[in-house]
This record gives structure tokens, C-alpha cells and sequence, in this order.
């Protein structure tokens, strides 16, 4: 899928400060080994399944399938993993393979915070340093999640230059990097930023996929007809994707977050308004203007608030084998409400934009058709942000 | 011998950088005409970009005061053609891949050919990825100069042996930013550059007073200092010309004594 130098089609590669090159050279060269490594593999294993508590669970949402009265509706449940979203599938294989490369501390970006507290939680479970870098913005918008990390040991650093969200969280965690690597992993949290994090990532992600697949062949003897997950950078999506990429039956819908709408400036749907370029060590789709300069996106959802999107992804919609779809603010916070409500299940902000796609989509389906819907986060974190976005005032 | 190679040719080689635009693009060409006179033999012209990856505080806060001001490429261009008029110092641009590549590379890049900017530094753009836009360079005459870094290692000969105009040596880890001492053993850095290139080598990254500026450019061809002269134009602002012209001659004879 990948060739050496970690291209994606037109996307990917290596952009990335001299001072970083042989760190991630030697990263590669770890991930390469530990990969084929059965004793890696069965260690991961391990604490994927007793520690994180995976496989998660597909769940046949029963009443969403009977209201939308069209395809049926699968749930996976991600957001029953441990720390409440599938960030801790990519953290606990990159926090295993630094401490096998020696490494001792774990730097991370975070957007909505749950990539901060899966890193946080590993490097607490592994005895190592944590730091987390944090856009001030989100640090408000998620309080609880700034709680969570200092409380599992994490020292956060709210980054208040730029737009104080996740691109600038990012690029404050690759400036630390090239500051400090001898002892230091930089666990990126999406399938984004230098080669060979797209693909290591993606990988580790992939469990999602992996498990849809065995799932779904168990429940109902066939693949799903289409597969809608959340894109931020695409880390969720690119796990649920993953292992159906040469099944061209099955549609793979990925839903960006349109904010206040794709024709306002108000918005951080990557491919429907961004254009080719070369930023966070990557070359792929940015959200920025005529010159350049990366857009100050906005939505609702600190997880997906972000200029880019993973280069794998960029690869996919170019071919065709991949849709993107905006979907709004308002479209998400009627999800988020919809699910709750109807399955007693709170999905995170996040996951809700891929939920509200699959509520357009399901009806015009046919009743034996089946949409897996991967529910990458729980939503116990927005419910604050969400009541105030409905004018009701609660605090955490 | 290319523009850049001549800067090097009369001594060690004061190199200063300044952000485009910071406060505005009429203080700019007035900084870097006193720059011109006050002894810079290259001087880094920064185009600002919203994500500065590789920048201390002080240099991306002069991309905010740039970008907030409306400076945009085009602008830029405009001004380094006027001050072609009369400044003969050899002048590189240093911005980031997505300036360049958003542009149109074809197009910056000839655009830069045409205005009599000599060279690029791209400071994402490592050896791997330089395809992206050396062949391009070459088309046109302009050196895009290669950096190599503290943790470079057994990368420097390659890197330097496809290095056009000069070489960056990268003096520290981390950001660029003033720094009270630096660490790295530059001599064998650039012991191993002149292993495997004749180009010449200036020292950059947390340069500020002239006894740095004089250590480092005894060490190799020359010493770069921004962030220096980004904060006297910060705290200065359209008034900064003569401080900034007080300070270039000081780092300019420490320099030429190394």
C-alpha cells in the first residue's frame, strides 16, 4: 500500500525539519522489526484485550434500524474501550514500541482530549513521562479531559499561538520534538504528520476493521454495504476502513465536520473545501487560502477541528474508493441528542457527524442492506458543550 | 560563481534574517536596505506562513504581526523587485514547502528567478523530499540550500554532497530562538561537511551576540542571526532602522575578526 518513502498515491512523504529526519528513520526501522515480531504482537494482543477490553462490541441497533425504516444499522462500539474512544488501539502498540526502543517519555497532541488521556493512561501504565500539548481553546472547550491527564500523571501545555486548537497543539508537539528526541516519542495521535506515522497508525487502528469484518461475517454471513466513520486527520476512519479496501462492495463514507456550513469560513470539511499542500511533515489535502496559509478552521467538535486530513485518505478520494461528506454542526448535535435518546447510547461529537450521515443514508436503502457505523468515542465529554450549544448552562 | 558562492568569497559572511512584513513591508525594505549597508553579504528574507513549524516564539509572533498586516507573497515580490533597483546583496528567500508549493512551484520559483532572489531555505524540506522542488531550482538558477542538524550524523556527507549555494549548518536542537550557549561540536559538524562538498558553511539557530557570531563564524564560513533582529523589530517597529543598522555592524566586525 505504501512504497518506501511512505507515499500515498501524490500523498504523504517526509516533510519534516532535518533535525527529525533520523527519528523518524529510526522509527520506521523499530516499527518494521517489532511489527513481523510475534512476541510484539501477542503483547499488544494482551493489552488490547485485557486492559482495553477489546474486541469491542458490534452492536445491531434495533430501534435507529426501525425509525430510519431502510438499511440496518450496526454499531460499533468503540467507545466502550477503555478511556472511551479508539485512540487507545494506536497509543497502548506506540507507547509499546517506544519503551521497546528505549524511549522513556511520550509527548502527544490533543484535540478533544482523548487522545491526551489514552497517551496519558499508557504512559501511567508503563511508567513513563507524559507531556500533552493542548490548544487553549479546547483545553476550555474540554475541561475534564485537562482534569483526566493530570490525574493519570500527564503534565498538559495548553497552546494558545495560532487558533489555540488541534493544528496548533500539533505543531507545538513537533517543535518540542525536535527540541528533545534521545529519550522522547512523539505519539501522534491520527494517521497524519511524517511517514512512517501514517501507516503505523493506520496499522494499529486497524484492529477496527479486523474486527467488523469477523463481526459482521459471524452476525450476518456477508460484509456490510457501507461502513460511515468520523474524519478529523482520520484515524477511526482509517481503522474501520482498513481491511475493506479490496472489497469494493463495501462503501466507505468518511464524515467531515462542515461546522457552520462548507460555504462559510466557518468550516473544517478538508476535502470538500481544502486544496492539495504540504504541512505537518505530510503533503495531502489543508483547508487555506490562496497563499498558502492554513485556514483557521472551526467546528463544534475539538476532534475534528483540524485543517487536514490523513494522507491515506487523500489517496482514497482521489481513486474514488472513499466518499467524504460534510455534515454540520447542527446535523452532529441532532445525532449526538438522536442516539441517546433512541438507544440510550451517547456517542462522542465526533462519532455523531458519522451517525447523522447514516440517518440521511439509511433510508434510501433497502431494508436488507446493512451500514456499520463506527462509534469511535463516547460523548460524556461533550455533554457540557452540547447544552450550551442548546442555551442551557451546565457546568462539570 | 553564483551569487550565493560570491558572498562568501570576500571573508566569513554575515548572514542576518528578517520577516517579511513585520510590522509592514515599508519598514522591511527600509531594514533591508540598511542591512545591505550596514555589511550583511546575504540576507534571509522570510515569508511569513500561519504555521511555523520551525520557529521559536519570537520569529512566530513576527509571522502573526506580518500575516496580520496583510502581507502576501505577491506583496513580496514587489518589494524585493524594487529593491533590486539598487541592492546588489545576493538575497534568499526562507518560508515553508506549503508557501511555496500553493503558489505553483513552477511558478514561485521562476517568479523568484525573475526578481533576483538567488536562493530558497525551506526548512521542511529534508533531503528526501527535495525533489519536490530542486529540479525546479535548477531550472532557474536558484541554489535551494540544504540544512543538516545536530542529529544529522551519518546523513551530513549525503546531504552535503547534493547541497547547492551554501550549507546550514543547524547549530542546536529545537526552534530557532536566542540560546545563552550552544552545546553542539560544530567544528566536527563541519569537519564532516568539508569531507564531501566545497560549498561554504554558516552557522544558524540561537545566534545573538557578536562573541557567538564571532565563535561560530570561526568555526566555519559564516554565522546567521534572526531572532536577534526580529526582536529589535518587534520592540522598534517602523522605528528600528538605526538599531538594527548599530547591531549588524557589530555582529558584522565581530564576525570578520573570526
Amino acid at each position: 500500500m505504501t512504497n518506501p518513502r511512505g507515499r500515498f498515491g501524490a500523498h504523504g512523504g517526509q516533510y519534516i525539519p532535518e533535525t527529525l529526519m533520523n527519528a523518524v528513520i529510526e522509527l520506521e526501522a523499530a516499527y518494521d522489526h517489532y511489527k513481523n515480531d510475534p512476541a510484539f504482537q501477542a503483547e499488544l494482543t494482551a493489552l488490547l484485550n485485557d486492559y482495553a477490553g477489546r474486541p469491542s462490541r458490534l452492536y445491531y441497533a434495533a430501534k435507529v434500524t426501525a425509525d430510519l425504516g431502510g438499511a440496518r444499522i450496526y454499531l460499533k462500539r468503540e467507545d466502550l474501550n477503555h478511556t472511551g474512544a479508539h485512540k487507545i488501539n494506536n497509543v497502548l502498540g506506540q507507547a509499546l514500541l517506544a519503551r521497546k526502543m528505549g524511549k522513556t517519555r511520550l509527548i502527544a497532541e490533543t484535540g478533544a482530549g482523548q487522545h491526551g488521556v489514552a497517551t496519558a493512561t499508557a504512559a501511567a501504565l508503563m511508567g513513563m513521562e507524559c507531556v500533552v500539548f493542548m490548544g487553549e481553546e479546547d483545553t476550555r472547550r474540554q475541561a475534564l479531559n485537562v482534569y483526566k491527564m493530570r490525574l493519570l500523571g500527564a503534565e498538559v501545555i495548553p497552546v494558545s499561538t495560532g487558533t489555540g486548537t488541534l493544528k496548533d497543539a500539533c505543531s507545538a508537539a513537533f517543535r518540542e520534538w525536535t527540541n528533545r528526541i534521545a529519550d522522547t516519542h512523539y505519539c501522534l495521535g491520527s494517521v497524519m504528520g511524517p511517514h512512517p506515522f501514517p501507516t503505523i497508525v493506520r496499522d494499529f487502528q486497524s484492529v477496527i476493521s479486523k474486527e467488523i469484518k469477523e463481526q459482521m461475517l459471524a452476525k450476518e454471513g456477508r460484509l456490510p454495504d457501507a461502513v460511515i466513520a468520523c474524519v478529523g486527520g482520520g484515524s477511526n476512519a482509517m481503522g474501520a476502513f482498513y481491511h475493506f479496501i479490496d472489497d469494493p462492495g463495501v462503501r466507505l463514507i468518511g464524515c467531515e465536520a462542515a461546522g457552520r456550513g462548507v460555504d462559510t469560513a466557518e468550516t473544517a470539511a478538508t476535502i470538500a473545501t481544502g486544496r492539495p499542500g504540504i504541512f505537518h511533515g505530510m503533503k495531502s489535502y489543508f483547508c487555506q487560502d490562496q497563499y498558502g496559509q492554513i485556514a483557521p478552521v472551526y467546528s463544534i467538535s475539538a476532534g475534528l477541528d483540524y485543517p487536514g486530513i490523513g494522507p491515506e485518505h487523500a489517496m482514497l478520494h482521489d481513486t474514488g474508493r472513499a466518499e467524504y461528506v460534510p455534515v454540520t454542526d447542527e446535523e452532529a448535535v441532532e445525532a449526538f441528542e438522536y442516539l441517546s435518546r433512541t438507544e440510550g447510547i451517547i456517542p462522542a461529537i465526533e462519532s455523531a457527524h458519522a451517525l447523522a450521515y447514516a440517518k440521511k443514508l439509511a433510508p434510501a436503502m433497502g431494508r436488507e442492506q446493512i451500514i456499520v457505523v463506527n462509534i469511535s468515542g463516547r460523548g460524556d465529554k461533550d455533554c457540557a458543550a452540547i447544552a450550551r450549544y442548546r442555551g442551557e448552562d451546565i457546568h462539570e | 560563481m553564483s551569487n550565493i558562492a560570491r558572498a562568501f568569497a570576500d571573508g566569513k559572511a554575515f548572514i542576518p534574517f528578517v520577516t517579511c512584513g513585520d510590522p509592514d513591508l515599508e519598514t522591511t525594505a527600509k531594514v533591508v536596505r540598511c542591512l545591505a549597508e550596514s555589511g550583511a553579504d546575504l540576507i534571509e528574507l522570510g515569508i511569513p506562513f500561519s504555521d511555523p513549524t520551525a520557529e521559536g516564539p519570537v520569529i512566530q509572533a513576527a509571522n502573526v504581526r506580518a500575516l496580520a498586516a496583510g502581507t502576501t507573497t505577491d506583496k513580496i515580490f514587489d518589494m524585493v523587485r524594487d529593491l533590486r533597483k539598487d541592492v546588489t546583496v545576493p538575497m534568499v528567500f526562507m518560508t515553508y514547502a506549503n508557501v511555496v508549493f500553493s503558489y505553483g512551484s513552477q511558478r514561485f520559483i521562476s517568479t523568484c528567478a525573475g526578481i533576483g532572489i538567488d536562493g530558497l531555505i525551506l526548512p521542511d524540506i529534508p533531503y528526501e523530499e527535495k525533489d519536490e522542488f530542486d529540479p525546479i531550482c535548477k531550472q532557474y538558477g536558484l541554489d535551494l540550500v540544504s540544512l543538516v542538524a545536530p542529529t544529522s550524523e551519518d546523513r551530513i556527507a549525503m546531504v552535503a554532497r547534493e547541497a547547492s549555494g551554501f550549507i546550514y549548518v543547524v547549530s542546536s536542537l529545537g526552534v530557532t530562538g536566542v540560546r545563552s550557549e550552544i552545546t553542539t561540536d560544530i567544528g566536527a559538524m563541519v569537519k564532516l561537511i568539508r569531507a564531501s562538498s566545497p560549498l561554504p558553511c554558516a552557522v544558524g539557530f540561537g545566534i545573538s551576540t557578536p562573541e557567538q557570531a564571532k565563535k561560530m563564524a570561526a568555526l566555519s564560513d559564516g554565522a546567521i542571526v534572526g531572532s536577534a533582529i526580529v526582536k529589535l523589530i518587534a520592540r522598534h517597529g517602523r522605528e528600528a532602522v538605526p538599531y538594527v543598522a548599530e547591531y549588524v555592524k557589530s555582529m558584522k566586525d565581530a564576525v570578520r575578526q573570526a
